[in-house]
Formats: C-alpha cells, structure tokens, sequence
C-alpha cells in the first residue's frame, strides 16, 4: 500500500545517482524486490508508469528482480526457501527459523545515457 | 511535508537540461548502485536511535491491524506508570486525534501525528513529532502506529523494542496471513483475552502459528479490560530501564 511512496524515493535516489554521472536520461531502472519486503510488484509497476508520465525519470523503465525468501532452520541451520507455512525444514522437518533474505528492497542498477 | 508520502522533499530530484544534439546516438551505460529504496529512512531512524540513547529513552513501537487494542493497552499502561515512570507517547492515524485524547488522559504528554493517506509512520514523522520540549526528559516512549499489518513493517522509526498485537478476536491464523509482520516483532502481545472463550480462540494453534513465523519472540497475553497479564507486558516494556524493569 505504500508503493506510490516508495517509487518517490526510488526515483530521488536515481535522478541522485543519475546526476552525479553526467547522465542526461535515464532508461532503466533495475530494483530487487523480497518476497517478504510486503510490497507487491503489480502495485509497483503502477506508481512507476504514474510517476514517470513526466519528471526526468520520464520514460524510463522499471525491471524488478524478484528475490525469493529463505529462511535458516531454528534448529539445524539448514538455509531453505518457505515453500509453505508453517515454515518446515526440508533437511529436519523443524518448524520455523530466521528470516535471512526476501525483505530485499533496494535500487540495484540503472541504465543511463 | 510532501503530500504524497509524507517525506522531508519539497521538490522533485531533476536531471539537468538535456542539451545534446540528439541526432547522435548516445550510448547506454550501466550504474550499479546496490542501495535500500529506503536507505533514507534508515537513515533518519539511526539519527533518531541515537537521539534517543543519548537521553536514555526507550522507544516501543506498536504495530498491529485496526481495532487489534492498541490504545486500550496504552491507556492502562500509561495509568498502571503514572507517577512512577517518564512516559510518553507519538500516535498516528490517517485522520483525528481521537486516540490522543483517550491517551492525553493519562497525563503524559502525548502527540498525534495524522498521516492524511499514508499507510505508516516514517522515521521522518517521528524525527518532527519528538521536536517538543514535553519529549526530551523521557524514560519510555511508546509509538503507535498506523493500523495495518503489512507497510509499518517496513519501516524503522529507530525504536528499541518492535511490538506486535494480536487480538483474540482476530483468529489464530493471523500470523501465517501476515508472517512479515509477525516475523518483525521482537515482542508478541496476544490482547482481549477475556473475550478468548467467546470468541472461540485456540490458543495451542495461534502459539503454533506464531512459532512458525517468529521461533523466539517473548508472547505475552493480555486483558486491559481485567488487567490479566498487564504486570507481565509492563515488565518485559521496562526491561532496561531504571532498576531491574520493576515499576
């Protein structure tokens, strides 16, 4: 729900980055997008292309890496993908564990010219 | 205040002119930049972690759907410090300061912040809300957030102690339907459980389900309205400040 905020500060920072290169335009804007980051990428899309109807980002492209989630197992440290909930190791079958990876929400790279 | 999201920035980031003959081609080049989106907020919520360390203050923050209890839980937890402890408290609702008149009652200095359409408190809100003079003496500040299980998650505001309420009324899948939250909390309030009979609350599958997304998280359950367990949520809040967490 709070897309429209994000891609705000999506686009500050990259206009940030853009500029300090030279950059006259951007083309791409490549982010990674966590699984768990609670952010829907459909929604992201759409506050992008509204954001982006003008401004120096106009015209510009948004490519999202999706990063799956993975969890490390509470009890034998085996790092896995929670397929299902609850979170079941597939190397012990211990429930639960600690979220190492899919909050990612960062500007990966841009493409500039 | 942007309108829009509730951020610092008055005006949008430009690129210069673009001042190139644009009959040549120009060629595309790659900036690899690996940065958090909201490497902004972070950023504001470090400078408020110190802010508040310097003053030996204690920042809670209180996330949880709407109508999970809240207020209620603040309401008897400023009363049950009253006199006794520092305490204070920053408030956001899209709209009203309804729930900072319920707190205000208390007599501890309490601020709400209306975030107009925004879904959650930033680190930015709190920076500007503490800004007060009411605010720098403090041992505990409590921050309730916004309603909603799913974007205050991703904000840091630079608290402590990150709390997640659970109502009974809410059902016990709760955390499975929203493990980011869940999995966020450091500490888990299970509220209303006076109603947990009525309501048909299966405590041994709720516990399950925290477990599967939070294996470590301290669970406390609650009754503002009895008061059942409000020792034991009041404690683990006071772990860390003044003497032993005893009121």
């Amino acid at each position: 729900m709070h897309e429209a905020s994000l891609i705000h500060s999506l686009l500050s920072m990259a206009i940030d980055h853009a500029r300090a290169d030279g950059a006259a335009r951007i083309a791409t804007i490549g982010i990674r997008v966590g699984e768990l980051s609670g952010v829907v990428a459909d929604a992201l899309k759409f506050a992008f292309d509204a954001a982006t109807i003008e401004g120096s980002a106009k015209g510009s492209v948004l490519e999202i890496e999706y990063v799956p989630a993975r969890v490390r197992c509470a009890s034998c440290r085996t790092a896995y993908h929670p397929a299902e909930i609850p979170w079941t190791c597939p190397e012990c079958s211990a429930i639960g564990g600690d979220l190492v990876g899919g909050r990612e929400l960062e500007l990966s790279f841009l493409e500039v010219m | 205040m942007c309108r829009n999201c509730g951020c610092d920035t008055t005006t949008a980031a430009t690129l210069p002119p673009d001042t190139e003959n644009r009959e040549q081609p120009r060629e595309i080049r790659r900036i690899d930049v690996a940065r958090a989106i909201l490497e902004s907020n972070e950023t504001i919520a470090d400078a408020n972690r110190r802010h508040f360390d310097d003053r030996g203050m204690k920042v809670v923050n209180l996330l949880s759907s709407p109508g999970s209890g809240k207020t209620e839980l603040l309401v008897h937890t400023l009363s049950a410090l009253r006199g006794k402890r520092r305490a204070g408290v920053v408030v956001g609702d899209l709209a009203t300061d309804r729930d900072a008149r319920r707190l205000a009652v208390s007599g501890m200095p309490t601020v709400q912040i209306n975030t107009g359409s925004v879904c959650h408190l930033d680190a930015s809100m709190i920076r500007r809300a503490i800004d007060v003079p009411e605010f720098d003496d403090l041992e505990l500040l409590f921050v309730e957030n916004v309603g909603n299980l799913v974007c205050p998650a991703a904000f840091d505001l630079g608290e402590a102690l990150r709390v997640v309420l659970l109502s009974v009324t809410e059902g016990e899948d709760k955390p499975l339907k929203y493990p980011s939250a869940f999995s966020w909390a450091s500490v888990i309030v299970i509220t209303k459980v006076d109603l947990a009979e009525a309501a048909g609350f299966d405590r041994a599958a709720a516990m399950a389900n925290l477990r599967a997304v939070n294996p470590s998280a301290p669970v406390v359950e609650v009754s503002a309205r009895t008061r059942a367990g409000l020792d034991d949520w009041i404690s683990l809040v006071l772990r860390g400040v003044g003497t032993d967490g005893r009121i």
